[in-house]
């Protein structure tokens, strides 16, 4: 097989490899994600005029056509300097969205300011009651006039408290797709830091009248588009979770190899070495895994599902153990917010939750 | 979670008028003189009524060392404000160059006329920012043949001058450990414990303490049994987490293991009971202990699935209305306690250490 990058991937992922390296050291992305927003609003200008951000959508729609393959190198990337800024919220999720099901007009009014860093956006997936099924929800679209009138309760919304526009998913087994301003009358946001040095949002929606351009696709057409952007998601936080992963690993191992007690560097202790060996062969297969996993879904093939489930497993169980063990064998140094090492380890406990988790995941690789 | 010093106090305090806080104190010191399983009873119904943790360093650690190896003034002095917790002590053991190995320690204390001048620095120093006293292990001598004989145990008063704390903020946000500087700070020779070089060993006994208190088994079972509740309720309308066959079988797992651990206490305490010294079984319920602890940890996490998300320091401090809560029950502070308590596999003598000493001193390895 042939795991060599076109001229294009290449060309991505010197560039984004640069950004990190130069442009994002770890201070930087400290002080991005303490601003009131969350993240940095400069960065993310930068990303804009890179063309990340216009990265996955059509060239017709002012994008650059690319695949899971150009997104799982962009997230790789984003991994390994613990990029902080909400490409997944924005980009993967809400435009996820709009890609797939909005009209032109929809586009030009939502997707476009998305793209060229006008406009923050969001996905509301998760709701109180419905943990990992997504499909399952309790908010409502009652058709009223020209429109609609939502009312529910979105829980977690990834950059929700950020976003100039939310999608929302109302209506249950006919689930619809909406897209409302988030200054809408009769929406309440409680805007709040999570533990990976992001932003996120509980929302209320109580009798939220919205127009008939709201609606995304035809009535019905939420649950499939949903899966979808979630099954994309899966694929770019599982890349993150890989660049994580690979991040710690070399971080440990330099650790080891300086820090000295009882007269000898701790990497020379042959315990420690066999665990370091475990957290790379942790990190390389998931690699491989993710391979595996964004080929098949790029080139749509039998497997593509199994492939969602199966990654998402793998970076659930073996982030977690490579984040685990990177701060055990930093000792107190991985447990102090002054040092990288912990953000790392807190971002993939996030990963190894969102989207399912490892056991949610295997359940279904078992059926 | 993040604590006022005013009302752990104030708990202390009320904990010492019932006759409590010295538990584990000989009578005579003003202790109650429970037999060890009178003491794991104590320590088992005070999990079960999950009542604050009584912070350890002056009644669980200096306390029993001045005790045991102090003079009759530093006796009188000291022991009956550590009894009614007058005042607050922390624990000066750490470096930033010696972690797992502690006696390679380099803060110094050279004699000078009727004190000691310290230079140096403690790091991983809990609640610091509170204490009132310290003690240290410090370096009286470096010629001696074994780098453990040159240790002296001093304890030291935080308002010397040339004594500084700066805080560590760790990576659940909060702020309980800290860095601790002497620079020429002048003690009192009468401040050192017992004899000049022989600290190590007033300080091995003390990690012994830390060791076996460490196990907490009877707070994890606490905590496993809030969790089975909580899993039994529909929280904000979703399916139960029992009806979450993985779920359970994993709460299921901890319990075997944990009984087991029980018993393995048990175990230690009937041997200490009947005359033996306490061995092995320390180093295995320290490490042991704090794995389990941590199993449990990251199944709150687990439970909690998207609410381990949200961070939110002012709820665990003031408490949210009902209306503004973020999150329900085991889910608030969830993944801020998970990330916490990765400390407990590093503290006191990391769980790699507990393995190296079943190996030597069990396995003869």
């Amino acid at each position: 097989m042939d795991f060599s990058l076109n001229e294009f991937q290449s060309m991505l992922d010197d560039s984004v490899e640069k950004f990190v390296s130069n442009e994002y050291d770890f201070e930087t992305r400290q002080a991005n994600a303490a601003s009131d927003i969350g993240y940095g609003s400069a960065t993310w200008q930068t990303f804009c005029e890179l063309g990340w951000t216009a990265m996955p959508f059509a060239e017709a729609d002012g994008g650059l056509d690319g695949g899971p393959l150009e997104t799982m190198i962009l997230m790789q990337q984003f991994g390994r300097g613990l990029v902080v800024e909400p490409y997944l919220a924005n980009i993967i999720l809400a435009g996820g969205v709009l890609r797939r099901l909005a009209t032109a007009e929809q586009k030009t009014r939502w997707l476009q300011p998305i793209i060229e860093g006008q406009m923050q956006a969001a996905l509301a997936f998760a709701e109180p009651q419905n943990r990992y099924e997504f499909g399952e929800i309790t908010t409502t679209a009652v058709a009223a006039g020209d429109g609609w009138v939502l009312n529910g309760k979105k829980s977690v919304v990834l950059n929700g408290g950020n976003a100039d526009v939310l999608i929302i998913p109302a209506g249950g087994d006919g689930m619809c797709l909406f897209a409302i301003s988030a200054d809408s009358p009769g929406i309440r946001r409680q805007d709040y830091q999570t533990v990976d040095g992001s932003r996120a949002a509980d929302i209320t929606l109580e009798n939220v009248a919205v127009g008939a351009d709201a609606l995304l696709g035809k009535v019905g057409d939420g649950r499939a588009t949903l899966e979808a952007v979630i099954d994309d998601a899966i694929l770019a936080v599982a890349a993150e979770a890989v660049g994580i992963m690979r991040a710690l690993t070399t971080k440990t191992v330099e650790y080891s190899k300086n820090r000295v007690q009882f007269g000898v560097p701790i990497g020379s202790f042959q315990a420690l070495q066999h665990r370091m060996v475990d957290m790379l062969t942790a990190s390389e297969q998931s690699y491989s895994l993710l391979l595996w996993a964004t080929m098949a879904n790029a080139d749509k093939t039998d497997e593509a599902k199994r492939a969602i489930n199966a990654i998402k497993y793998q970076v659930s169980t073996a982030g977690t153990y490579v984040g685990q063990e990177a701060v055990q064998l930093h000792g107190g140094m991985g447990m102090s917010w002054e040092f990288d090492v912990g953000h790392y380890f807190k971002r993939l406990s996030v990963i190894a939750q969102i989207f399912g988790n490892a056991d949610w995941h295997l359940d279904r690789l078992a059926k | 979670m993040p604590i006022e010093p005013e009302d752990q106090i104030n708990y202390q305090k009320a904990l010492f008028d019932k006759g409590w806080a010295a538990y584990n104190w000989p009578v005579e010191y003003g202790g109650t003189g429970w037999s060890l399983v009178q003491k794991y009873i104590f320590q088992t119904e005070m999990a079960n009524a999950d009542m604050p943790i009584f912070i350890p360093f002056g009644v669980g650690m200096v306390g029993p060392i001045i005790y045991s190896f102090g003079s009759d003034e530093q006796k009188q002095r000291f022991l009956p404000d550590i009894l009614e917790s007058n005042v607050w002590w922390c624990q000066g053991y750490s470096e930033p160059g010696s972690g797992s190995d502690l006696a390679s320690l380099k803060t110094r204390a050279d004699r000078d006329g009727d004190a000691y001048v310290v230079n140096g620095s403690k790091i991983w120093t809990t609640l610091a920012q509170f204490a009132d006293w310290i003690f240290c292990l410090v370096r009286t001598s470096s010629d001696v043949a074994r780098r453990q004989e040159g240790i002296s145990f001093l304890l030291i008063d935080m308002q010397t001058p040339g004594v500084s704390v700066k805080p560590i903020i760790t990576i659940d946000g909060s702020h309980e450990v800290n860095e601790v500087y002497f620079e020429n700070v002048r003690v009192p020779a009468e401040n050192l414990i017992g004899e000049e070089g022989k600290g190590w060993t007033y300080g091995k006994v003390l990690l012994q303490h830390e060791r076996t208190g460490t196990a907490g088994v009877a707070y994890t079972k606490y905590r496993l049994r809030k969790l089975r509740a909580q899993a039994q309720q529909s929280v904000r309308g979703a399916v139960p987490l029992s009806e979450d066959h993985n779920f359970m079988r994993k709460i299921a797992a901890v319990e075997v293991e944990l009984k087991a651990l029980e018993y393995t206490e048990l175990r230690t305490l009937a041997a200490v009971s009947s005359g033996k010294a306490p061995g092995a079984e320390s180093s295995i319920l320290k490490f042991k202990g704090t794995e389990l602890q941590q199993a449990v940890d990251a199944l709150y996490m687990e439970a909690a699935g998207y609410y381990a998300l949200p961070y939110v320091p002012e709820q665990y401090v003031l408490g949210f209305p009902e209306d503004d809560r973020i999150g329900e029950g085991v889910e608030t502070d969830a993944s801020p306690r998970y990330f916490n308590y990765r400390k407990a596999s590093i503290y006191g003598g990391s769980n790699e250490i507990q393995k190296n000493i079943i190996a030597k001193h069990v396995l003869g390895l």
